[in-house]
C-alpha cells in the first residue's frame, strides 16, 4: 500500500475512536509535558546559573596576588622542594604587563574602603568600592533606579538600597542629589623634608621616602540606587555600600591596608595593589593566562575547578528530571499498548476483510504503526507545548515569589529547539516501540479465524 | 479434440485443526478441478468442509497436506507476501455477512482493493463507478453501510470483489443473509459477470434449488470428502 492511503486509511481509523485515541493521546502529551517541564526546569535553571556565574566574573577571571604578600585563597603553602622564585610588587607596572598578556580583556584593582558620607547633614560610615567599566553589563545594575556611571571617570556614585533607605525614607528620591565623601588620602613624602628625616630616626632605618595621610573631601553627584547586591565574592566586584567608578575611586588615592606593608618594605614610593583581577575573554583561557601569570612571578588564584563540578550537578540533575518525566512517558507509553491492543479485539474481522482483499502482514503491520506513531507526534506535539506552558507557569509562580521577596525575577524555565524536536522526536519513537507488538500481533492474524470473529 | 485447460487443481488436499489432543480432519483428501470460466458449486450441509475448501483455494488459508494448483502454481508453496498477492489480482471475494467496513461508505469500501493493488489515483474514481454502476449500486456510492439492504450490502460487496477485474470470484454463502427474492437477484448478477466477463465463480451455498439453477456445475461434500461432482445441463 503507499504511503499516502496508509496514512489516510490511519487517520480515518484515528477519527473514528475519536474518544479513546484522544485520550491516549493525551496520555502521551501528559507524560512528554513533564519530560519537557522538567528537563525545561533544569536546562532553565542550568542556563541560569551560568549566565549568574558569569556575568559575576567568577568564572572568567584570575586573582592574581603578590607572592611577598600572603597566599592567596586556595593556595598551598609552598613545600620546601619548591623553587623560590623572585618576589615582584603588585604596581602599575605589573598591572600594565598583565594587561598585554594574550587573552586578557581587563586588569583592575580592588578599591575598597571605609569612609565616612555626609549627606543633608547626616553624617554615616560605609563601605565604598570602585568598579570597572565591565560591570556595567554584569547585569547586576539591571532593574535599577537611575542609571549607570556617564563615563569611567565621572564623579558619579551608585547607592546600594539599604544604605540609601539609611540616607532617606525616599530613596529614588536621591537621583541627582550630590553627597560628599570624606576619606583619607594616601600622599607620598619626598625625600628632602623633615618628616622623612624624622622617620628616619624613628626606624632607625635608612629607608628612602615614606607616606603621609591626608583627609579629604570628594562631592559625587548620586545617579543611581539599586536593588540588588553585585557582590559575587573574590573574583568578582565585591559588595559595598556605595559604588564609584573605578577610576574616579583610584584617582581618589585612598589609604588601603597594604601601603603600611609597601611602606615597611620600601616601596612606598609607587603605589601598588593588593590584588589585582585579570579577567579574560572566556573560562577556558583561564588556565593559559594563570601559567603565564605565575611565569611573571604572581601568586594566582580562580575559581575555574568550581565551573567542572556545576556542570557535573547539573548533569546529574538533569539525569534525575529526565528520569521522572521518562516515567510519566512510560506510563502513557503502555497507554499506547493497552489501546492498540484492544483496537486489534475490536477490529479484527476488519483486519481479516483486509487480509482477504490481498493486503499484506507489513501494510496491516504499516497500518497500526501509522496510527501509533500518529498519536506519539500530535502527542509529543501537545505535550512540548504543554510542558512550555507549566514551564512558564513555572517561571510566573517563582517570579511572583521573588517579588514578595524583594528579589528581581528570574527565568527558571527554559525549552531549547533541541528539547522541543527531541521531546517530539521521543515521543513518536515511544509510540511506535508501544505499537511494535500489537501491529504485530495484527499483522500475524490469521484471515480465516480474524473474519470468522463477531 | 484438445483437453480444456484445467485453471484451478486441487490435489488430495487435506485441512486438519487440532482441538487439544483432538484432530478434526474438515477437509479429508479432496481432488477437484475447475476449467476456466466455469461456475461451480460447492453444496454440502453445515461442518461439510466446503467453506474451508474455498479459504484454501481463495489464499486465505493453506492445506495441511496436499496441493492447490491455480495457473501451475501451487498455492500451499507461496510465501505469505506472495498469496497475498494472488488474492489482491487473481481473485475476489464475497461473504455472507457481506463484511463491508462500517466506517466507510460503499464508494470507500469498493475502492479499498484499489488502494492495496496501488491502483493509480486518477483510475480509481472511474473503476469503482464502473464496479458500482455493473451491481445497480451508482447512486448509493455515498452511502454507508448500515444505511443499505441487506440486498444492497452483498451488491456493495460484489462490487468490491470485482472492481481488481479478479480471474475468479469465490462467493461464500452469498445468500445467506439474504431473502430468497434478493438471494436470486444476487446469484443473477453471478451468472451475468459470469457470461460477460467469462469470470471463474466458485460458489458455497447450502441451498441446493439455487445451485442447481445458477451454476454450471456442483460438487457435494459430506464430512470433509468430496462425494459427488457433476455438471448441470
Amino acid at each position: 500500500m503507499k504511503t499516502r492511503d496508509l496514512g489516510e486509511l490511519a487517520a480515518r481509523n484515528l477519527r473514528e475512536a475519536v474518544l479513546r485515541n484522544s485520550l491516549t493521546t493525551l496520555g502521551v502529551a501528559v507524560g512528554v509535558a513533564s519530560l519537557v517541564a522538567m528537563l525545561s526546569l533544569g536546562v532553565g535553571l542550568q542556563t541560569l546559573a551560568s549566565q549568574r556565574l558569569t556575568r559575576s566574573g567568577l568564572f572568567d577571571a584570575v586573582f592574581v596576588t603578590s607572592q611577598r604578600n600572603f597566599r592567596g585563597p586556595g593556595q598551598r603553602r609552598p613545600t620546601d622542594s619548591t623553587p623560590k622564585q623572585e618576589s615582584r610588587a603588585l604596581d602599575e607596572d605589573a598591572r600594565q604587563q598583565l594587561s598585554k598578556l594574550s587573552n586578557v580583556t581587563e586588569v583592575y584593582p580592588q578599591i575598597r574602603f571605609i569612609t565616612d558620607v555626609r549627606y543633608a547633614g547626616k553624617s554615616e560610615t560605609t563601605s565604598v568600592l570602585g568598579l570597572p567599566d565591565s560591570s556595567r553589563s554584569s547585569g547586576a545594575f539591571e532593574g535599577m533606579t537611575g542609571a549607570y556611571f556617564s563615563s569611567p571617570t565621572a564623579n558619579e556614585a551608585i547607592l546600594q538600597i539599604e544604605f540609601a533607605k539609611v540616607l532617606t525614607d525616599q530613596p529614588p528620591s536621591l537621583v541627582g542629589k550630590d553627597l560628599t565623601l570624606r576619606y583619607a588620602e594616601r600622599a607620598a613624602l619626598s625625600k628632602d623634608t623633615d618628616d622623612e628625616a624624622l622617620l628616619d630616626s624613628m626606624m632607625g632605618s635608612g629607608t628612602p621616602g615614606g607616606i603621609s595621610i591626608v583627609p579629604r573631601e570628594k562631592t559625587l553627584r548620586i545617579i543611581g540606587v539599586t536593588e540588588s547586591d553585585p557582590s559575587a565574592g573574590i573574583g568578582g566586584f565585591g559588595g559595598a555600600r556605595i559604588y564609584l567608578p573605578l577610576k574616579t575611586a583610584e584617582q581618589l588615592h585612598v589609604a588601603q591596608p597594604d601601603d603600611l606593608q609597601a611602606f615597611l618594605s620600601g616601596n612606598s614610593a609607587k603605589p601598588s595593589y593588593m590584588a589585582l583581577t585579570v579577567r579574560v575573554h572566556s573560562p577556558k583561557d583561564v588556565l593559559q593566562v594563570e601559567a603565564s601569570i605565575k611565569q611573571l612571578g604572581f601568586a594566582t588564584f580562580s575559581l575555574l575547578d568550581a565551573t567542572k563540578s556545576l556542570r557535573l550537578v547539573f548533569t546529574v540533575f538533569d539525569l534525575f528530571l529526565g528520569l521522572f518525566g521518562s516515567l510519566a512517558l512510560t506510563v502513557a507509553s503502555l497507554g499506547i499498548i493497552n489501546t492498540l491492543v484492544m483496537a486489534i479485539l475490536e477490529r479484527r474481522r476488519e483486519i481479516g476483510i483486509l487480509k482477504a482483499l490481498g493486503a499484506t502482514d507489513r501494510d496491516v503491520r504499516s497500518l497500526f504503526f501509522a496510527e501509533a506513531g500518529a498519536m506519539g507526534l500530535f502527542g509529543g506535539f501537545f505535550g512540548v507545548a504543554l510542558g512550555w506552558l507549566i514551564g512558564q507557569a513555572l517561571t510566573w509562580g517563582t517570579t511572583i515569589y521573588l517579588h514578595k521577596q524583594n528579589l528581581p525575577g528570574v527565568k527558571i524555565s527554559y525549552v531549547p529547539w533541541w528539547l522541543a524536536l527531541g521531546a517530539i522526536a521521543f515521543a513518536i519513537i515511544v509510540s511506535l516501540v508501544a505499537g511494535l507488538y500489537p501491529a504485530s500481533r495484527a499483522a500475524r492474524l490469521n484471515p480465516v479465524e480474524a473474519l470468522r470473529y463477531e | 479434440m484438445p483437453t480444456p485447460m484445467m485453471f484451478i487443481q486441487a490435489e488430495s488436499v487435506s485441512r486438519e485443526y487440532r482441538l487439544g489432543e483432538t484432530v478434526i480432519r474438515a477437509v479429508d483428501a479432496v481432488s477437484l478441478n475447475v476449467e476456466k470460466g466455469e461456475f461451480l458449486a460447492l453444496l454440502g450441509s453445515s461442518g461439510s468442509g466446503k467453506s474451508t475448501l474455498l479459504s484454501m483455494m481463495a489464499g486465505l488459508d493453506r492445506p495441511t497436506s496436499g496441493a492447490i494448483r491455480v495457473r501451475e502454481r501451487n498455492l500451499a508453496e507461496l510465501e505469505a507476501d506472495e498469496l497475498a498477492r494472488y488474492r489482491r489480482e487473481t481473485v475476489g471475494m464475497v461473504f455472507q455477512s457481506f463484511n463491508l467496513l462500517p466506517r466507510m461508505t460503499l464508494e470507500e469500501n469498493v475502492e479499498l482493493p484499489l488502494r492495496l493493488a496501488e491502483v493509480d489515483r486518477h483510475d480509481r474514481a472511474s473503476r469503482v463507478g464502473e464496479a458500482l454502476e455493473r451491481v445497480g449500486l451508482g447512486a448509493r456510492r455515498r452511502h454507508r453501510p448500515s444505511e443499505l439492504s441487506g440486498g444492497e450490502q452483498q451488491r456493495g460487496a460484489l462490487a468490491r470483489a470485482l472492481v481488481n477485474r479478479p480471474a475468479i470470484l469465490f462467493a461464500d454463502e452469498p445468500t445467506g443473509n439474504l431473502d430468497s427474492v434478493n438471494g436470486e437477484q444476487i446469484l443473477l448478477l453471478l451468472r451475468e459477470i459470469q457470461d460477460s466477463l467469462g469470470m471463474t465463480i466458485i460458489m458455497v451455498t447450502h441451498e441446493r434449488p439455487l445451485a442447481k439453477k445458477f451454476a454450471n456445475r456442483i460438487a457435494l461434500l459430506s464430512d470433509g470428502k468430496l462425494v459427488s461432482d457433476g455438471v448441470q445441463r
